[in-house]
């Protein structure tokens, strides 16, 4: 923290000690989210989601795939964001703020590596070569 | 309300003396569908892809949880009930958090502030959630009764 400009003196004083970066990422994460988030609804809403082979076949898609990908990249990114705000505001206490926010980034890291390992496995199933591949 | 008071001076904004606006309202259900969606929404996307993942019979065993089971019984009965109370919770939630997460993408230019047009667009975001949510299941179980 500086002492020279009034700034100098504010800066870093809020619940977080940091903010513009943040801010910004939430931001650029939101409008990932809208894309791709919106495609995955709308697909979810014209497959036959009881129907195994249907939904394999189209999540094994490279290009459907690839969506699926991004889309836990930049929605676990926003959501890791997100709840560490909540955590910021309401969770006090230095040694549990900290613990809360070590628990947060086990789960949003974890999450997003099992969904796209997820979705890996998915694209890479022998069964994704469709009829006779397996 | 503070600031009524006869000669009163104006008091600092409190809690206890706020009158719930939509534009409050909005903003405190954008928080709390967030995280809905973080925690509940996300747990289910991950159970979902898991389920495909792991092959045919693990995704029959996850509709059959979730949707429908066709052996039936009072246990998956219950489940089925509760999982499309959730999955309403949820397509509502997202709803809501988009359009109020539109609304903050407006605000962030620094438009939309004027009194009148904050509580319109704020109304708007739940009227706007409610009515997605609602087309979006009728759609949903129209189709589950054709198909």
């Amino acid at each position: 923290m500086g002492n020279g400009t009034r700034l100098g003196r504010v800066r870093g004083l809020g619940p977080s000690h940091h903010g513009t970066g943040h801010w910004l990422q939430q931001r650029f994460t939101a409008l990932g989210n809208l894309l791709l988030v919106t495609w995955f609804v709308v697909s979810l809403l014209r497959l036959p989601l009881t129907d195994h082979g249907a939904v394999t076949r189209w999540a094994s898609n490279p290009t459907v795939a690839l969506g699926l990908i991004l889309m836990v990249a930049s929605v676990f990114w926003h959501l890791r964001l997100g709840l560490q705000v909540m955590i910021e505001d309401y969770v006090h206490g230095e040694a549990t703020r900290l613990l809360s926010l070590v628990i947060l980034n086990f789960y949003a890291i974890g999450g997003a590596a099992y969904g796209i390992f997820a979705i890996i496995r998915i694209a890479l199933a022998p069964a994704a070569l469709g009829p006779g591949g397996m | 309300m503070a600031g009524k008071e006869p000669g009163g001076r104006p008091l600092s904004p409190h809690l206890g003396v706020y009158k719930w606006a939509p534009s409050m309202a909005v903003s405190i259900f954008h928080r709390i569908t967030g995280d809905g969606l973080a925690i509940v929404g996300a747990l289910m996307f991950l159970w979902w892809l898991g389920a495909i993942a792991a092959g045919p019979d693990a995704y029959a065993a996850f509709v059959a949880c979730v949707w429908h089971d066709p052996a039936g019984g009072t246990f998956h009965m219950v489940t089925n009930i509760l999982g499309k109370v959730v999955l309403i919770g949820l397509t509502w939630a997202l709803f809501q958090h988009l359009f109020s997460g539109l609304r903050h993408l407006v605000l962030d230019t620094g438009a939309g502030y004027e009194l009148k047009t904050n509580r319109r667009w704020s109304i708007a975001v739940f009227v706007g959630a409610i009515l997605a949510t609602a087309a979006t299941w009728l759609t949903i179980f129209a189709g589950t009764i054709n198909g």
